[in-house]
């Protein structure tokens, strides 16, 4: 199959970047949209052009490396990550532009490469527990309801790949923040630091520059792994109680 | 990596993580919820007074002359109405002032320009309520016809008809096709703020436990927003159509 890709091309940080347009040929509708963008860059390196720079790093759709907004949606057309969106979800002959994710807190630094150090900021500042080293604890001393490891699970197969920032209209991370808070607070290990850890992740939150958010489920509709908005419900409650804690 | 940016991985301010979760977004938008749902009861209570105009001309000024007599002769005359009339007040800025705080915000983390280029990105975005789009304009909208309301039947500085009695007032302007077009328009915005802000509210508040709390969630926003809407209507039409004279 065939087609035309606009790709946002940005020599470096800070510099003018614009959309360079590029015909490609004889292309599988098997193919994923990430084994596309290696053909293209193979005849670009073959013409001793610049190759496109993109994120990418297992392929299989876990580790959340890869992201690009394709027609203007995260990720693209299907509920999954780039990686794992494949060609048969286009049409032969489409125009197909292709973005880099866009948030002041995740400043491009090449082509479709965003910096996402933040988002490594925030769970350095509450996404952890506290742990004694030695061997492993016996399984069933610690009991958990069914339905609080269901949503806990739910909550931490998060892969941190920023869709839902790309996708706020307000730029806000507040999906990505509330999965941590919610997987590790729904635990019985995640008690001890359940206040601090939402005070300090919700104010790196805010001191990386994210926006707010305003319930209005952009996120969820384009969050590969389906983390639901009643996460930022569960946060909100967390971060309330502990603000107005008055026993320190 | 490049340093253009300030990075600023650790706190650099003296504040304890507490007061500065005081003044984070969630708090900010928990102020925005908390006096958006002041100003609903508000609403109820007022639609409630409105309806009264069906129970005639004695009824609804004794009604509007009953609101200012309330508690005396314990109370002062106009005194649980000024009382309603501060908290109101207060709420309407907080909301406001939570609206400037927060906005700032998102033209700070998604900047001023066109975010995206590509012309197949849609305005609304993939499930995003028309309410939810309207939320920020519809709100400056509601606030510019607030005052015109107050103008029109509170300050009587627009007074078709020029009445004193208060239900004589209502009929007159109401006979008015335009005056109705306007709060026509009004209350359509007002509905939407509703079916989302309610819900938001609520959700900000951490009433969004599961996804049936969701969805009861949003029911329950769109039923209060359609009981208030078409409460504030009824009487405006009815005068328009010449039941209510």
């Amino acid at each position: 199959m065939k087609v035309t890709l606009n790709i946002w091309r940005q020599p470096k940080r800070d510099a003018q970047g614009k959309m360079e347009s590029y015909e490609l040929d004889g292309l599988s509708e098997h193919m994923s949209f990430l084994e596309m963008l290696d053909v293209l860059n193979e005849r670009l390196t073959s013409e001793g052009r610049d190759p496109v720079a993109f994120d990418s790093d297992c392929r299989e759709g876990i580790c959340g490396m890869c992201g690009l907004v394709i027609n203007g949606e995260a990720h693209g057309p299907s509920p999954t990550t780039t990686c794992q969106l494949h060609l048969r979800s286009f049409s032969d002959g489409d125009v197909i532009d292709v973005e880099p994710w866009r948030a002041e807190p995740f400043p491009v630094l090449k082509d479709l490469i965003v910096d996402r150090t933040s988002f490594d900021r925030i769970i350095q500042a509450g996404g952890y527990i506290s742990a004694n080293t030695g061997s492993a604890p016996e399984a069933n001393a610690a009991p958990i309801a069914q339905a609080d490891a269901s949503d806990a699970f739910d909550a931490a197969t998060c892969i941190g790949c920023g869709a839902c920032v790309a996708a706020c209209p307000n730029g806000s991370a507040m999906l990505f923040t509330a999965a941590k808070v919610t997987h590790l607070g729904l635990l019985p290990q995640g008690q001890p630091e359940r206040n601090s850890r939402a005070l300090d992740m919700v104010n790196q939150h805010d001191e990386e520059g994210f926006g707010n958010c305003t319930n209005i489920g952009e996120c969820t509709a384009v969050c590969p792994k389906g983390i639901p908005l009643e996460t930022i419900s569960r946060l909100n409650r967390d971060l309330l109680k502990a603000a107005t804690r008055t026993d320190g | 990596m490049s340093t253009s940016r300030k990075v600023t991985p650790v706190a650099t301010t003296t504040l304890t993580p507490q007061a500065r979760a005081l003044r984070s977004t969630v708090v900010t938008k928990a102020v925005m919820a908390v006096s958006g749902l002041i100003m609903v009861l508000f609403l109820i209570a007022h639609m409630y007074g409105n309806l009264l105009v069906f129970g005639g001309p004695v009824m609804f000024n004794e009604y509007a002359a009953h609101l200012r007599t309330i508690g005396e002769p314990m109370i002062p005359y106009s005194g649980v109405l000024w009382v309603l009339r501060v908290v109101l007040l207060i709420s309407v800025v907080a909301h406001v002032a939570s609206v400037v705080k927060l906005w700032r915000r998102k033209v700070g983390a998604t900047g001023t320009g066109k975010r995206y280029l590509s012309s197949k990105r849609k305005a609304t975005g993939n499930q995003m309520t028309y309410s939810a789009f309207t939320m920020r304009w519809g709100g400056i909208t509601l606030l510019a016809y607030v005052i015109f309301h107050l103008l029109h039947l509170t300050w009587k500085v627009v007074n078709p008809g020029g009445a004193h009695e208060p239900y004589d007032r209502v009929v007159n302007s109401f006979q008015q096709w335009w005056m109705v077009l306007i709060y026509l328009i009004a209350m359509i915005l007002l509905g939407l703020h509703l079916r989302h802000g309610i819900w938001s509210a609520l959700t900000t508040l951490g009433a969004n436990t599961s996804a049936v709390a969701r969805r009861r969630l949003n029911l329950a926003a769109i039923a209060l927003a359609v009981v208030l809407v078409v409460g504030f209507l009824l009487p405006p039409f009815s005068i328009l159509l010449g039941l209510v004279k």
